[in-house]
């Protein structure tokens, strides 16, 4: 709980200088730097980008640890509640974006590029063997066949993993909308078990797919898209489920109310918004 | 319209908690403080981009090599265009929106004042990466800031380094958008509504949303080139199933947008001062916002005009064609409104109003001049010409460049409290405006005659009008300096600014003091 005695709330609450973001910055260019030099070989390459890394967990560490702690002072009122909402509605539509992109590059791999290379030109020219079959490696792909991800097997038990992570956290908000913090707190720790769980068999199925399937990073244009599709996925997963257990530990601490909990409902958007992106991939990438 | 100034009688300080010197503008939640270092960020990086346009201009002073090497002559040519995109001008916006909307709409602040700092401070990482790229080996990228793969693919670390910076500024503008977004929104006085609010920041609101929409895009593109360049994928391989089509697909999707994310701001501001000195209202204030917002809407429909040549079938050209031409009306809608707001005005011409004409017409043409790359016949001739390069920079330059000075010597007054030197800003309009078509208008003709951009070295032929448009860039370029004396003469001193200096001029942001106290508005005007 906050020692800050509730008070009125101002107006709007402008926060004071803060260098948190100085922080961010730093986190970031060191990232970024660490991310080329390793990508190039250098050997500092990966500890510049671990040193990033820290730098940025523990900015976040303590922005959000003092945003919390400004919101269970009672320092925000109504409107910046409603600033919270509309930002974190926009953020999501940027992510749905972001997805767009990579969802794009699959239907133009599927309906455009792949049946062009296997068209009469390309294969008088260049390739005459190409296939328009999909999934697909390209006409120029030389490794061993892969046998691409069945979609009624792990995929099928992981949509049901996530949709059921879905009734376990709306059921969890109910708890919070009633005042009943144990089924608040049993609420999240399912959800948050679901989300593991998910990612546990996302990483059995990656190790599957090398090892079994053949289906690496490197098989053509289905393995990009399938790991940059479902690996982005799998990391907003690991974000998600990362934002649930910090919203549990603040649970446990005492904070949110009936009347007063939109960190909760953020990270339940955002839940829900993953959960969304994956039913689409399911279908998509897995299924048809 | 306001019924409590904000400002000189707030007694209570926050200095308990302020740090000085350096660390004020480091740690600093304050809009103003942030929209000064936005103004200030940009007009380095605008510096920096333009050394690199007189490197340009210098090597193609005359035929043969004589100033750079090729390979450096591509790097200067894509750092140009990165850096004055994404470094100078729509920082140059965000600055305006961060100085002006929370005064233009009576709010203490920007909604999310630390991120406000954040997204600015991410910018000089990125441009760090963008300028030190030309140290690493192999140099910086050289592709032209579109990124195409296959090119973007082979290049060196320079390339990493350019992508890392695209995110990096992603994050930022995103961040900066979201906050927009959420301020007009939320933070509105009572009684703003919506179809009240000044029009500049009905043009950010539309802006913003652009933002959120394509920013993600393009991180996704830079990000499906980096694992073709590392990680072994196949997005733009056509041996592994891809297509570098598929890139320019992707890119342009942004890439479109992009061009309304710096123009339509420049609208705005072009729309704040006009009436101004016209000393009328806005004509068609209604009309404004829904022609700016169709604009917005069709810039998601039309990317594909960026390439024509890149082997389309017909009527996929002929769609994005009558699309593209479509955008002609909810401009020609904006063109002719400003006219309108002139007609029977009772016109003065200071710096802001000259630099708002100056962009009336010489944007228009550099609309008329897309109207005719827009047509794909006409395109393939001309794509990848210096008709192209004319035709942007007329909209970029004459078109976002003139507004935003515009906007800087409108407000000037209001940020430092005093007013600039009338006769140097005359002398900055005039400069600029002659050496920049002098610049530009003769690209035209070169394109025509079929010089192809991108090139250190040309055919004879090509000459005499090269000669005469490096001679126009080095003299604009020069210009711009006179803005910086102005700008440092005006912090320094000079006639004291009342409040409303300008007496055309609406809005709330002329009811508090010049200089603008620290805070503003922290209890709410009224408006009725």
């Amino acid at each position: 709980m906050s020692s800050h005695t509730p008070q009125q709330a101002p107006y709007y609450y402008v926060p004071a200088p803060s260098t948190y973001p100085i922080t961010g910055s730093l986190a970031l260019f060191l990232f970024a730097m660490g991310s080329v030099l390793w990508m190039n070989k250098f050997s500092a390459g990966p500890f510049v980008l671990g040193a990033g890394l820290l730098v940025l967990f523990y900015m976040m560490y303590s922005w959000f640890g003092t945003v919390a702690h400004e919101s269970e002072g009672g320092l925000y009122s109504k409107r910046v509640g409603m600033s919270f909402r509309w930002s974190m509605g926009w953020f999501i539509f940027s992510e749905v974006m972001f997805f767009a992109a990579f969802f794009g590059a699959l239907f133009y791999a599927r309906v455009l590029s792949i049946p062009d290379l296997a068209g009469l030109e390309s294969q008088a020219l260049l390739w005459p063997d190409a296939t328009a079959a999909w999934p697909n490696a390209g006409p120029g792909y030389d490794g061993s066949p892969f046998t691409p991800m069945g979609a009624w097997g792990i995929p099928a038990i992981n949509t049901m993993l996530l949709l059921m992570s879905g009734v376990t956290l709306t059921w969890a908000h109910h708890g919070l909308l009633h005042n009943n913090r144990g089924q608040l707190k049993l609420g999240l720790l399912m959800t948050i078990a679901l989300g593991v769980v998910f990612l546990g068999f996302q990483i059995y199925e990656y190790m599957h797919a090398y090892s079994e399937l053949n289906v690496k990073l490197t098989t053509g244009v289905f393995g990009s898209i399938f790991y940059l599709l479902t690996g982005f996925h799998g990391f907003h997963v690991t974000i998600g489920a990362t934002m649930l257990i910090v919203i549990l530990c603040r649970v446990l601490a005492g904070h949110f109310t009936p009347e007063n909990h939109f960190g909760f409902e953020a990270v339940a958007w955002y839940w829900h918004f993953v959960d969304v992106v994956w039913l689409l991939l399911f279908v998509v990438v897995y299924w048809i | 319209m306001a019924a409590i100034p904000g400002g000189a009688d707030h007694a209570h300080d926050h200095a308990h908690d302020h740090p000085s010197g350096i660390m004020r503008w480091v740690t600093t939640t304050n809009h103003k403080d942030i929209g000064s270092m936005y103004l200030w960020f940009s007009f380095a990086m605008f510096i920096v981009g333009g050394i690199m346009a007189m490197v340009i201009r210098a090597e193609l002073f005359e035929p043969g090599l004589q100033v750079v090497d090729p390979d450096r002559f591509n790097q200067m040519t894509t750092l140009h265009g990165l850096i004055m995109v994404f470094g100078a001008i729509m920082p140059a916006f965000v600055g305006f929106a961060n100085w002006m909307i929370p005064l233009m709409i009576g709010a203490s602040d920007m909604a999310f004042a630390r991120m406000n700092n954040w997204s600015f401070w991410l910018l000089p990482p990125a441009a760090i990466l963008l300028t030190t790229s030309l140290l690493v080996p192999g140099g910086a990228a050289a592709s032209g800031w579109t990124l195409y793969p296959p090119l973007t693919v082979q290049m060196g670390m320079g390339m990493d380094m350019a992508i890392f910076a695209v995110h990096i500024l992603g994050i930022s503008s995103i961040m900066g958008s979201i906050n927009i977004v959420t301020t007009i929104l939320n933070m509105r006085a009572p009684g703003m509504t919506l179809m009240k609010m000044p029009l500049f920041c009905w043009t950010w609101l539309i802006t913003a949303y652009l933002v959120i929409a394509v920013m993600p895009v393009l991180a996704g593109a830079v990000t499906m080139i980096l694992t073709d360049r590392h990680f072994g994928t196949s997005f733009f391989n056509a041996a592994g199933g891809g297509d570098p089509v598929l890139y320019q697909h992707i890119f342009w999707f942004f890439g479109h947008p992009e061009v309304y994310i710096i123009a339509i701001p420049a609208f705005g501001v072009v729309s704040q001062v006009i009436p101004a000195f016209s000393r009328k209202p806005l004509f068609g204030y209604a009309s404004m916002v829904y022609a700016t917002s169709s604009i917005a809407i069709l810039s998601f429909i039309v990317w594909a005009h960026h390439m024509y040549t890149v082997g389309m079938p017909v009527a996929g050209q002929l769609y994005f064609m009558f699309a593209t031409m479509l955008i002609a009306i909810p401009t020609g809608v904006k063109v002719f409104n400003w006219v309108a707001t002139m007609w029977r005005g009772s016109l003065s011409f200071e710096t802001p109003m000259l630099f708002s004409i100056g962009f009336l017409f010489l944007f228009t043409l550099g609309g008329f001049s897309g109207l005719v790359l827009s047509m794909t016949a006409v395109d393939v001739q001309l794509h990848d010409s210096y008709y192209v390069v004319a035709h942007f920079h007329y909209v970029m330059v004459a078109g976002a460049l003139f507004s935003a000075y515009a906007g800087a010597y409108y407000w000037l007054p209001k940020w430092t409290g005093h007013m600039y030197d009338e006769k140097l800003g005359k002398l900055h309009f005039w400069l600029s405006l002659v050496f920049f078509n002098m610049t530009f208008f003769v690209q035209h003709f070169l394109g025509l005659a079929g010089m192809p951009r991108r090139i250190p070295d040309y055919a004879l032929q090509f000459a005499e009008f090269n000669m005469i448009s490096s001679i126009g860039a080095f003299g604009f370029g020069l210009s711009q300096l006179v803005f910086l004396v102005v700008v440092l003469k005006c912090l320094k001193g000079g006639e004291k600014a009342s409040a409303k200096p300008w007496d055309g001029a609406e809005g709330l942001e002329w009811t508090v003091p010049s200089p603008a106290p620290h805070h503003t508005f922290e209890t709410p005007p009224i408006i009725k």
